[in-house]
């Protein structure tokens, strides 16, 4: 298993579409969404930077930092 | 400092007008990243279009663009490379631009073995024009002109390349990112014409109409559907029906259209070096 990192995740509404597929498809269930279909960043302990969920992203709204 | 995928993209022009969960946005990140990782600068970078949901690419991108007429990219991409050949010349273009209006200038482009990339996004049917069929749509799928099922079987976009005599072809998934970013890199290494054919979501028309609409639903469906090209040759009939291959299917070494045309018209080509095919 990919260990945990310690992550900054920053979701740009502006760009955001509401699609569903970082929440959908994040192996590690970083993301759920809220009641409008917008994804929120709920649980970024978990997060393993994998960048699935940037390189999948349609419209260039997730930026992924790792801090340590 | 090194590259970002951002470095070959226009803020400006952005968000871009496609459907939510459309997948033209992951090729296009896929495409930057890709260029990013090669540090090719965005000036020595052609990125040619033509007509569909992809002919409004060249306006996101900060490379050169070149936008063309429907179906017509290839052949422009092929002018463009031949004047300068020290450009990196890719196209982008959907399955009604590549091999149903384009057809023709698809097979002659590979069959050439012009120096150039082909990003061939397939979403199995004309997305901009209201979700008609197009030369790719699947036996018996439910399209807005075929609302009982198209009654033609679709192309295999790269059994068609590799046919004609392209030196790289290779096909991927939207889900499969990080291969998508990979293979696109390879291919625009590959010295000849190479094809990149990506199987992606149009949850607009085609999802709708046989799938999902869901992006999510549909990016699983894609990873059901793929299949590594090894597995892939030893299913049965009925399961390839069910299935695509993915992965490097062509990967030779013919010489490129430009260095034989130098050869040629330089006077050296010797009686015995043939054209790679025997003749
Ligand atoms: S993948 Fe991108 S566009 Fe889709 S919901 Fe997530 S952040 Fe928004
Ligand atoms: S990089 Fe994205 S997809 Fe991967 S674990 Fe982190 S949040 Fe999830
Ligand atoms: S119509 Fe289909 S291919 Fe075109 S932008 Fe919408 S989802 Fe994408």
């Amino acid at each position: 298993m990919p260990e945990p990192k310690k992550m900054h995740i920053e979701i740009d509404k502006k760009s955001c579409k509401r699609c569903g597929i970082c929440q959908g498809l994040c192996p590690q269930q970083v993301y759920t969404l809220a009641k409008d279909g917008s994804p929120e960043v709920t649980n970024p302990e978990r997060c393993t930077n994998c960048h699935l969920c940037d390189l999948r992203c349609p419209d260039f709204a997730i930026t992924l930092e790792v801090l340590a | 400092m090194a590259l970002s995928y951002k470095d070959y993209l226009e803020p400006s022009q952005l968000p871009h007008m496609w459907c939510p969960g459309c997948g033209d946005g992951i090729i296009l990140r896929a495409y930057t990243e890709a260029l990013a990782e090669l540090e090719l600068a965005p000036k020595d970078v052609v990125t040619v279009t033509g007509i569909g949901c992809w002919g409004k690419a060249d306006d996101y991108v900060s490379t050169q663009a070149f936008h063309g007429t429907h179906g017509r990219a290839l052949a422009f991409a092929t002018g463009i490379k031949t004047a300068n050949p020290d450009l990196t010349v890719v196209t982008l273009m959907g399955d009604g631009d590549a091999v149903t209006i384009g057809g023709n200038h698809f097979i002659h482009a590979a069959r050439r073995n012009i120096n150039l990339t082909a990003i061939v996004t397939n979403n199995y049917n004309y997305g901009m024009t209201g979700g008609q069929y197009s030369a790719t749509t699947p036996l018996k799928s439910k399209t807005t002109t075929s609302p009982n099922g198209v009654a033609e079987p679709g192309f295999d976009v790269c059994f068609l390349a590799e046919a004609a005599g392209a030196n790289f072809v290779a096909r991927t998934t939207v889900y499969h990112a990080v291969a998508l970013k990979n293979l696109i890199k390879e291919a625009i290494l590959h010295p000849g014409f190479s094809l990149v054919e990506v199987i992606s979501p149009c949850p607009t028309y085609f999802g709708r109409f046989n799938v999902h609409p869901s992006p999510v639903n549909m990016m699983n469906w894609l990873k059901d559907k793929a299949v590594p090209v090894q597995k892939y040759r030893e299913m049965s009939a009925e399961e390839q029906y069910e299935h695509f291959a993915v992965g490097k299917i062509v990967v030779k070494e013919r010489p490129d259209f430009y260095t034989t045309y130098q050869r040629i018209n330089g006077g050296q080509v010797a009686a015995e070096e043939g054209d790679g095919n025997g003749r």
